[in-house]
C-alpha cells in the first residue's frame, strides 16, 4: 500500500500573528514553524498502516526552502521518504494542482489531506484535488479502515457522523478523532538519525496560476475592557446580557 | 449571468444558516441589479424565501438525492449551473457546504473561498475578507476568474428580511453515480449543534471532572444553547471530541459564548473569537480569558452555576 500525506509549514499554535511590509505579509520574525496539526493526525494515521500493513508513507510539501526542517521532522516520525515541490504556494488550486500531477506519476491507494491548514484556513486542496484526478474524497475524516481494497470511513457532520465506503484510492481531510491526541509520535533519536539518511526529493514546481490572490491582512478590532460583575450578584449578569449585549 | 445561493435543508425545514446566506446573496445581487436565484434539493416547504428575497427557485426533486452525498449533489449542481452561468455562487460554511465547495467550485472552473466574513470589498477584480490564522486575523482575497464560490462564515452578516414574488421550478435529478456510498447516519436528534447554535455553554477543567457536567448540560437547557469544551477536557476524555472547540476542534461564531472554568489558551480563543459576545465565569483573575471577555465573574463554578441557571429560569 502507498500512501501520500500532505503536509502543510504552518506557525506554531501559540504564535502572536503579526504582518509587514504594509500588512501585505505575513512576519514570520521569531515564529516556530510546525506540522499543521490537522496533517499531522493523517500522518500518524498512516505509520499505523506502515506499522500494520507494511504501507510505504510518502510525505510532500509544496514550498521553499524552509520548509525542509518539518519534512524531516515527518521522516524522524516514522515517513518512509520526503517530497518537496519548490513553490511558494499562492493558493490552494494551486497547490492542489502540483499535488495532482505527482499523483498522475506515482500511484497512491490513500491521500491525507489535513482538514485545513492552521495559517489559510482554505480547506479546500482535498477537495479541488478529488476532482482532478478523479477521486473520492471525505472530508472531516474521524475514521478509516482498510480491509483489502475496500475503505470504509467516518465523516463528521454537524451534530454526528456519517459511515462512508469506497474502494481505494480514496482522499481524506484528516483531523482530530481520527487519531487520538496522545497517539501523536514524538521522534526519538534513533528515528531522527534515520530522517538525515533518507531521501528528500526536491522537484521543480508545474507552471500553473494561480486562482486567487491574497493582497492585504488585518488584524481584528482590539477588544473593549472586560465588564466584571460580582459573584453575588448573577442577576447583574443577565441583566446585561439581557438590556445591553441583547443576547438573551 | 446570476447570482445564486444555494439552500440546506433537513426534513424540510431550511438552514438559519442558509436564510443567512440568502440575505448576504441578495445584497449583492442587488448591488449588481440582478436576480437573487436559489437552489435547494427536495424541499416541499419553501415560503420563507420569499421574505428574504429569492426571485426564483431551482428545486432538484428526487427520491435519489435524499441523502446527501457530495459527488451527486455537486454534479447535479454544476449541470444546473453550466446552464445559469452564475458569476458568485454562495454556500454556508456548514460541514456538508465546505465539503461540497472546493468539489463544485472545481467542477465548474471556478474559484472558492472559505470563511468569507464581508460583503464583497470589489467587484472587479472581485475580493472579499475572509478569517485566517483561525480567527487570529483576516485578509482581503481577490480572484480574476468570472465565477466564484462563496462559503459564508456563520453568524458575519446576520438575517435581514426583503419580500419577494418568488417563482418557482421544479427540476429533476440527473443521473449521476459516486464511487462514495453513504452506509449510514448516526445524528444526535433534540440536541442543538455547535454549528447551529446561537448560543453556546462551554466548560474546562475547572470543572473538576465529567461527573460536574450536569451543571453546563442544566445551563444549556435553560439558554436552548449547545455545549462545548476546551482541549484538555476532550483529551482527557471527559467530553468527546466533537464538543472540543478551539484551534484544532471546531469554530464557535455563536452570539453568546460561555465559558466556565476555561483559562483561556490562545488556541482557545482563536476557535471561539468570531463569537459575538463572550462570558467568562473563573475563580482565577488572572485567567487570560478575562482580556478577551466581554462580561466575567470571579467566582467559583459550583456557587455561580446554580445561582445562574434559576436566575435564568426566572425570566424564561
Amino acid at each position: 500500500m502507498n500512501i501520500l500525506v500532505c503536509i502543510s509549514n504552518v506557525p506554531d499554535t501559540t504564535s502572536k500573528i503579526n504582518f509587514k511590509n504594509n500588512d501585505s505579509e505575513f512576519d514570520s520574525n521569531g515564529v516556530q514553524y510546525i506540522i499543521n496539526p490537522n496533517d499531522e493526525f493523517g500522518l500518524t494515521r498512516a505509520i499505523w498502516f506502515q506499522e500494520k500493513n507494511n504501507a510505504e508513507v510518502t510525505v510532500l510539501t509544496v514550498g521553499d526552502q524552509t520548509c525542509e526542517p518539518i519534512l524531516r521532522k515527518c521522516l524522524a516520525i516514522g515517513a518512509n521518504k520526503a517530497i518537496r515541490i519548490d513553490a511558494v504556494p499562492k493558493d490552494g488550486f494551486f497547490v492542489a494542482s502540483q499535488i495532482s500531477e505527482i499523483c498522475k506519476i506515482n500511484k497512491y491507494d490513500l491521500i491525507i489531506c489535513g482538514r485545513e491548514s492552521i495559517d489559510y484556513n482554505g480547506a479546500m486542496v482535498g477537495g479541488i484535488l478529488s476532482n482532478m484526478i478523479n477521486c473520492p474524497y471525505v472530508a472531516n475524516c474521524i475514521g478509516l479502515s482498510i480491509d483489502n481494497k475496500k475503505a470504509t470511513l467516518e465523516r463528521e457532520i454537524d451534530g454526528g457522523k456519517e459511515v462512508l465506503s469506497c474502494e481505494l484510492p480514496v482522499i481524506i481531510g484528516s483531523q482530530k478523532g481520527l487519531v487520538e491526541e496522545t497517539d501523536l509520535i514524538i521522534p526519538n533519536m534513533r528515528g531522527i538519525m534515520q530522517a538525515r539518511q533518507k531521501t528528500l526529493e526536491v522537484l521543480p514546481a508545474n507552471s500553473i496560476k494561480n486562482l486567487t490572490d491574497t493582497n492585504k491582512f488585518f488584524k481584528p478590532q482590539p477588544k473593549k475592557e472586560v465588564k466584571l460583575v460580582d459573584s453575588e450578584d448573577v442577576n447583574e449578569l443577565i441583566n446585561l446580557l439581557q438590556n445591553e449585549a441583547k443576547v438573551l | 449571468m446570476s447570482v445564486i445561493v444555494y439552500i440546506e435543508s433537513e426534513e424540510n425545514k431550511i438552514k438559519k444558516a442558509s436564510l443567512e446566506a440568502v440575505s448576504y446573496a441578495k445584497k449583492i445581487s442587488e448591488s449588481l441589479k440582478k436576480d437573487l436565484i436559489a437552489v435547494s434539493f427536495n424541499l416541499t416547504d419553501f415560503s420563507i424565501l420569499k421574505n428574504y428575497g429569492v426571485d426564483k427557485l431551482y428545486n432538484i426533486s428526487d427520491d435519489k438525492l435524499k441523502v446527501f452525498e457530495v459527488n451527486i449533489y455537486s454534479n447535479n449542481l454544476s449541470n444546473l449551473f453550466n446552464e445559469l452561468e452564475p458569476e458568485i455562487i454562495v454556500i454556508t460554511s456548514s460541514a456538508n457546504s465546505r465539503y461540497l465547495g472546493p468539489i463544485l467550485a472545481s467542477k465548474i472552473d471556478a474559484a472558492y473561498m472559505s470563511n468569507v466574513a464581508s460583503l464583497p470589498i470589489s467587484y472587479s477584480p472581485f475580493s472579499v475578507k475572509r478569517s485566517c490564522f483561525t480567527n487570529k486575523a483576516f485578509n482581503e482575497t481577490s480572484t480574476k476568474k468570472s465565477t466564484v464560490v462563496l462559503s459564508l462564515s456563520s453568524n458575519s452578516y446576520g438575517l435581514h428580511e426583503n419580500k419577494s414574488n418568488l417563482i418557482l421550478e421544479e427540476i429533476k435529478g440527473i443521473d449521476s453515480n459516486s464511487a462514495l456510498k453513504v452506509d449510514s447516519l448516526e445524528k444526535l436528534t433534540n440536541k442543538v449543534t455547535i454549528a447551529d447554535a446561537d448560543i453556546v455553554v462551554s466548560g474546562g477543567r475547572g470543572l473538576k471532572g465529567p461527573e460536574n457536567w450536569h451543571l453546563i448540560e442544566d445551563l444549556a437547557k435553560v439558554l436552548g444553547a449547545a455545549t462545548a469544551c476546551s482541549k484538555p477536557v476532550s483529551d482527557m476524555g471527559w467530553r468527546p471530541h466533537s464538543e472540543h472547540v478551539g484551534q484544532t476542534g471546531k469554530p464557535v461564531a455563536s452570539n453568546l459564548y460561555i465559558a466556565v472554568g476555561i483559562s483561556g489558551a490562545i488556541q482557545h480563543l482563536a476557535g471561539v473569537n468570531s463569537s459575538k459576545v463572550k462570558v467568562v465565569i473563573n475563580n482565577d483573575p488572572e485567567a487570560p480569558f478575562f482580556r478577551s471577555a466581554d462580561y466575567g465573574i470571579v467566582g467559583d463554578a459550583f456557587e455561580v452555576l446554580p445561582k445562574l441557571i434559576e436566575g435564568l429560569k426566572a425570566i424564561k
